[in-house]
């Protein structure tokens, strides 16, 4: 008898392990499928990846700036001979990123109350969050092309799609924070004769406002990115000067305004980390 | 209870900017109300989108952008999994490894995937070859950072009852340490490709490859009942990627 038990229970993990194995095969080979199907779509083989490989290799090479032990002052004073027009136009690009964070943010801040479900009535909440969706999903290279257009070359085009675009991403995580909130304030707001605007103001945004501002941080870091790029498309910002100096095979400009970017995106990573943590306190980061 | 005298000062300088920055993009109101009348009039001009009679053709620049993202995320986990297993501290015990490591993930991922594809197309050719390099490189910092964080949150008494039992150390991390984090890491690939998704329609803008190529060229010529098609294309194709890896990561969580 327990040897049957056991003949059983042996046939069942059998059956089990050879289902198991056929997943395996069958996920993989669905995998394969895939991937061949991608390589063939998007033009890749192996000869191409191996040629291609060395090819842009060598071109990040190319960008890296000859230096001399000997004359290293005056070689890195001719690699970064642009570099007062690169900080100003840094500057240019924070101040995008900041104003477009902003003008966000005063959109996201009213239209979060309205998106969060525990405070408005459903087809509110609806109609805002496919508003807010839409928003986010356009990309921001995107908004910028038409932007351009409708408003001309420049700056301002580059801050309407950073804010448009921050706006829909800010307004359903600040709404997720709203939901959070615990709601007793907000009926005692209620209670003590409070409108729903004072009532949101009074009740909900004190619980809130630390993830919001902490949110509205993070935000200003992917913009400060973002706003290094859009430049591309005649935006302003760096990002017109890089373009530039990619198109016209200045290899070394490449280098040096990279190595701008990344020093700035670095520093406002840092001193937005220390702002963030400072303002979530005892909350974890 | 320190940041409440600090408030107007805050609120002060952060108004100065503002006003700065308002009169550096130069918003006059004139320029406010000329650009969105403008606007509008191209609003009506998108309306009703059209494909324009290119439908083959803009189907396949999405399908272009879907590879790209694809292979650009695969290439890049192939390329992560290696570098994150140098900058885990409890994988390789070598400070300064681990600290070149991370300032590598951090340079990597600190230049945008657009320009990643400016240098791509300049130093490999225009096409989707260039966009997969340009999605792969900066999300193997990426990955290569949320991997080796992954990594280091393991549970370390696993891999040492494998040690335990003789294995030697590249059998330890293979047996012990990546089945505890492979669920981990195969969802933060689905975000990866989610996000990858979204980068790979704007590539072709740059001459990287994928739908975004048509999208600008509509634009340029204001074709915007068209632009506007490929636009609410591009939206469908990210909320059915959306859609697949939440279904695949859930069943990854919960098998």
């Amino acid at each position: 008898m327990p040897a049957a038990a056991i003949l059983a229970a042996e046939g069942r993990w059998r059956a089990a392990r050879a289902r198991r194995r056929r997943d395996l095969a069958l996920g993989g080979a669905a995998f394969l499928a895939a991937v061949l199907a991608a390589a063939w779509i998007g033009e890749v083989s192996l000869p191409r990846l191996a040629r291609g490989l060395p090819l842009a290799w060598d071109y990040i090479v190319r960008t890296m700036p000859v230096l001399h032990a000997a004359t290293l002052g005056s070689d890195i004073a001719d690699w970064m001979w642009g570099f007062g027009d690169w900080v100003a136009l840094l500057g240019d690009t924070l101040l995008m990123a900041y104003v477009g964070t902003l003008l966000g943010v005063a959109v996201a801040l009213p239209a979060s109350f309205a998106a969060a479900a525990t405070l408005a009535p459903g087809w509110v909440v609806g109609l805002s969050r496919r508003l807010l969706e839409f928003a986010r999903t356009v990309p921001t290279l995107v908004l910028a092309l038409v932007f351009v257009y409708a408003f001309g070359l420049g700056p301002f085009a580059g801050v309407l799609a950073i804010a448009v675009h921050s706006a829909g991403a800010l307004g359903k995580l600040f709404a997720e924070e709203h939901e959070n909130a615990a709601l007793a304030p907000v009926e005692a707001v209620r209670a003590a004769g409070g409108s729903w605007p004072a009532q949101m103001r009074f009740g909900v945004l004190p619980q809130s406002l630390p993830g919001v501002l902490s949110l509205g941080l993070l935000r200003f870091e992917i913009n400060v990115r973002e706003a290094s790029v859009l430049g591309i498309v005649g935006a302003g910002g760096i990002g017109e000067e890089l373009y530039l100096a990619v198109r016209q095979f200045e290899y070394q400009d490449i280098s040096a305004i990279l190595l701008l970017i990344l020093a700035t995106v670095a520093a406002i990573d840092l001193v937005c980390g220390a702002l963030r943590r400072r303002v979530l306190g005892g909350r974890a980061a | 209870m320190r940041r409440i005298p600090a408030a107007p000062l805050v609120f002060g300088l952060g108004t100065v900017l503002l006003m700065a920055g308002l009169w550096r993009i130069d918003a006059s109101p004139e320029r406010i109300w000329n650009g969105l009348s403008r606007l509008g009039w191209l609003v009506t001009l998108m309306w009703p989108p059209s494909p324009g009679g290119a439908l083959p053709d803009l189907l396949h620049g999405l399908a272009e952008s879907l590879a790209m993202a694809f292979l650009g995320t695969l290439l890049a986990a192939l390329a992560a999994l290696p570098l994150a297993l140098l900058g885990a501290g409890n994988v390789v015990g070598s400070a300064l490894l681990r600290f070149s490591a991370r300032r590598l993930y951090d340079g990597l991922r600190g230049i945008d995937t657009l320009v990643w594809a400016l240098v791509f197309v300049s130093a490999v050719g225009m096409g989707p070859f260039a966009g997969i390099l340009a999605l792969a490189v900066p999300d193997t910092g990426t990955l290569a950072k949320l991997f080796s964080e992954a990594l280091e949150g393991a549970d370390r008494r696993q891999v040492e009852a494998v040690r335990a039992a003789g294995a030697g150390r590249m059998l330890a991390v293979r047996i012990g340490l990546l089945p505890q984090v492979a669920p981990v890491m195969l969802s933060q690939l689905l975000y990866t490709l989610e996000s990858n998704a979204r980068s790979s329609t704007i590539l072709g803008v740059v001459g990287a490859g994928g739908i975004g190529l048509a999208l600008a060229d509509r634009i340029r010529i204001n074709n915007w009942d068209e632009a506007a098609f490929i636009v609410l294309m591009i939206l469908a194709m990210v909320a059915l990627i959306d859609g697949a890896s939440r279904m695949v990561r859930l069943r990854l969580i919960r098998p």
